[in-house]
């Protein structure tokens, strides 16, 4: 487009609109889309990964510290956003397969009810983080915490709102993504020829949720089993 | 045929190239060529190559004497710390992928482009954003944590520009991300028909084995400098044990990438002397399974042994003998490749290019390189020489007598590719020399030094080390105008060097099959590939 010039543009011409004048075929194309968002997603996981190595080393350093608290988390309203979260994921789903069958009306509601269903998360997290700063409980200057367990507490939090706000980021990340897809799929972009980015999008979506089925037992359940 | 393509005179209308075809600034900015967006990083890296060795001059200059009498010693840890920064994240780690590799990496597959031009291009910004972080806290008073950035001096002591610096490294972290993700996809995606893996030119192999430690240690980097800033902005504890965090865990994390960084420097190198041996021995690389597959071991083995630059930070004796162990490994597939580069030159037909001693000089300091890593891995003589100038020189070798000339050789080998036009050979020789010359003046003294005792990062030293660090001062002098020498050789070379023809080494590589300088879309005709790499026989005429 913006350098369409020389072979490209005689190349592109060859083919679908969709294809870059650098490849030779959609099939091509759609491999490397597909090879490159699998590898974002492990970079993802090693991201989240040194995170995870932090929390593990820590819990095992305070396990009675963090268990204790573990016990401020709303386990209700977690459970609440991991429900809403795997209903995101089967909309999400829904809206891939809508799209590979070119169903624009379908996918634009799939792609809607995605959407609604991350804002409810964010909204909910949200709410639980203003219960969080209420009680002191967000670490820092500020950070008031009863008990023996004070220090390894804090780390918890520390943990806690660093984990959960990268998650969040992500998953303002996938609303904006998913904005842009659902603009596309009014102008019906998207249909059995061509529907990649909504694939690459629920690639990334799923993986933003399970990193949240990773988050809410090591966050909200440990201080809950029976001693 | 060289000397046909010189006395042509140039009144003729200039083939359409990658260059000449479109000129303005927007061109440039704008471009989704990787072999424009290859140039737009070599002029980055090139600024900061300089900027880094100013902050090594200035370090070599205050050890001219044991006094501390140039600067203070405040201001001697900000030009260490500016150096190993500058060095490492904004040179050397772009160095050869993002410049040769961008450049060379689709036209030896015969692609027209990597899988993701706008990532590419996205990359080189991300780049650059990062690196204005990164001068903004130069300009402003520096930062003085050492490039480790180690914890809780800071995030609770150190009063530098810590946050600006770490946010620097952490954008700059993602172009690197970015980068080894196009390169990884466009490998098993974009090779030519007959292009099988095995037919790859090493160069790709290396770039591949680079790619996978971009992709799976530089996210750990990422997130730990999150924390360190995360932690300094909110006074935290992560990490720091007055609040029950512990220091030792960003150790860890920050070796889990930094070691395998290391190798992210060196195996590109390592590529570039592979496809450089082979050229000018006129034969194919002696094992090549066994070079390419060295390449991937060196990229999984550094991700097992960080510990061993904490066998002193007080983790487990037991953890220290396996790391210490595994690091032994990692020479079994260094020594792979030095020992088949030099079977290949064995009874091969050599000729002393500039390239070539570029690679002589690498196999060379290589080797005592890996070798003093060797020593560094015994954890007895670690405790001995642990933080002294042992480890500088060690490192320095590997890092600028491996990686900088492997850089260099790359970047004579390919320059008429680059460019169309040819370096002065006799010039280019001089300062191959020069460099190397001036490269071990300045660092073999600096073993002696670390084995005696100097420790490193201070700014004054017992009268008794001053005769070595004159030596190393002086060496420092040689190796800068030896640096100097090429940059100015290269620039004049573009204006009025003569014309490169297609393939004036000779070479097999798909990347010298087609113009010199290429056309945007890399070839005229989209090859077909139908034999091995590094096929020289006798009927193949040799170099002029």
């Amino acid at each position: 487009m913006a350098d369409a010039r020389g072979a490209g543009v005689v190349h592109a011409a060859d083919g679908p609109r969709e294809l870059q004048h650098h490849f030779d075929s959609m099939a091509q194309q759609k491999d490397a889309s597909s090879l490159g968002m699998w590898l974002f997603l492990v970079t993802e996981i090693l991201f989240f990964g040194g995170l995870f190595t932090a929390y593990t080393i820590y819990r095992w350093m305070y396990s009675a510290g963090f268990a204790d608290a573990s016990r401020h988390m709303d386990v209700r309203l977690g459970t609440i956003n991991t429900a809403v979260l795997i209903c995101s994921s089967l909309t999400m789903a829904m809206a891939v397969h809508s799209a590979a069958r070119g169903r624009r009306r379908p996918l634009m509601g799939f792609l809607a009810a995605t959407m609604v269903l991350g804002a409810a998360f964010l909204g909910i997290k949200a709410r639980e983080y203003a219960e969080h700063i209420e009680n002191h409980l967000f670490p820092g200057a500020g950070f008031h915490y009863a008990g023996p367990h004070g220090r390894p507490a804090e780390l918890f939090f520390s943990l806690y709102f660093a984990m959960t706000g990268l998650h969040a980021l992500h998953m303002i990340v996938g609303f904006g993504l998913l904005t842009v897809l659902l603009v596309q799929a009014r102008k019906g972009r998207y249909g059995t020829g061509w529907s990649t980015p909504v694939e690459m999008t629920g690639l990334y979506w799923h993986f933003v949720d399970i990193v949240w089925i990773f988050l809410f037992p090591l966050l909200y359940l440990i201080g809950r089993h029976a001693h | 045929m060289a000397a046909a393509e010189y006395i042509e005179p140039v009144a003729s209308p200039p083939r359409e190239n990658y260059l000449n075809v479109k000129y303005g600034v927007k061109s440039w900015l704008l471009t989704r060529d990787h072999k424009r967006i290859a140039l737009l990083y070599l002029a980055s890296i090139t600024f900061f190559f300089f900027l880094g060795g100013l902050f090594a001059l200035l370090i070599r200059l205050e050890l001219l004497t044991p006094a501390g009498d140039l600067v203070q010693a405040e201001t001697y840890n900000k030009l260490f710390t500016m150096h190993g920064l500058v060095m490492i994240f904004f040179f050397l780690i772009p160095s050869i992928p993002a410049v040769l590799g961008n450049f060379l990496i689709p036209m030896m597959i015969g692609a027209k482009d990597l899988a993701f031009p706008r990532l590419n291009l996205l990359s080189w910004y991300i780049y650059v954003v990062g690196a204005l972080f990164t001068l903004w806290a130069v300009v402003h008073g520096g930062v003085d944590t050492g490039w480790t950035f180690y914890t809780p001096y800071s995030t609770a002591s150190s009063n530098g520009h810590v946050i600006a610096t770490a946010v620097g490294v952490f954008i700059t972290g993602f172009s690197s991300i970015l980068t080894g993700l196009n390169f990884i996809v466009t490998i098993h995606t974009m090779r030519a028909p007959g292009l099988t893996w095995f037919r790859l030119p090493l160069f790709v192999w290396s770039h591949y084995a680079t790619s996978l430690i971009m992709v799976l240690g530089t996210p750990v980097l990422a997130v730990t400098i999150f924390m360190v800033a995360v932690e300094r902005i909110f006074r935290l504890g992560i990490f720091d044990p007055a609040l029950g965090g512990d220091p030792i865990l960003f150790q860890h994390l920050f070796w889990f990438y930094s070691h395998p960084a290391v190798y992210i420097m060196i195996l590109p190198a390592m590529g570039v002397i592979s496809e450089i041996v082979s050229t000018f021995s006129r034969k194919s690389i002696f094992g090549y399974k066994f070079v390419a597959f060295a390449s991937v071991a060196i990229a999984v083995l550094g991700f097992l042994v960080w510990g061993h630059h904490m066998f002193v930070s007080g983790q487990s004796v037991y953890a220290g003998l396996i790391f210490s162990v595994l690091s032994f490994f990692v020479a079994i597939p260094s020594a792979v490749k030095v020992f088949n580069w030099t079977a290949t030159m064995y009874r091969g037909s050599i000729s002393w290019r500039t390239p070539m001693l570029y690679a002589f000089g690498f196999i060379g300091l290589f080797t005592i390189g890996g070798l003093t890593g060797l020593f560094l891995a015994t954890l007895g003589v670690d405790v001995h020489v642990h933080d002294t100038y042992f480890i500088i020189a060690h490192f320095h070798y590997i890092m600028v007598g491996g990686a900088i000339m492997g850089y260099l050789g790359g970047m004579h080998y390919w320059w008429p590719k680059i460019s169309g036009k040819l370096y002065p050979e006799g010039l280019a020789k001089f300062a191959a020399l020069v460099i190397f010359v001036g490269f071990n003046l300045t660092f073999f003294p600096q073993f002696i030094l670390g084995y005696m005792g100097m420790p490193r990062r201070y700014h004054a030293y017992p009268p008794e080390f001053q005769v070595l660090n004159v030596m190393s001062t002086a060496g420092a002098s040689i190796l800068g105008i030896g640096y100097i020498l090429p940059m100015a050789y290269f620039i004049w070379s573009m204006r009025y060097g003569r014309n490169a023809p297609a393939n004036p080494w000779g070479a097999t590589g798909l990347e010298w099959q087609t113009p010199s300088p290429p056309p945007t879309e890399n070839f005229i005709v989209p090859p077909v590939v139908d034999r091995d790499p590094y096929i020289y026989s006798p009927e193949v005429e040799t170099i002029g």
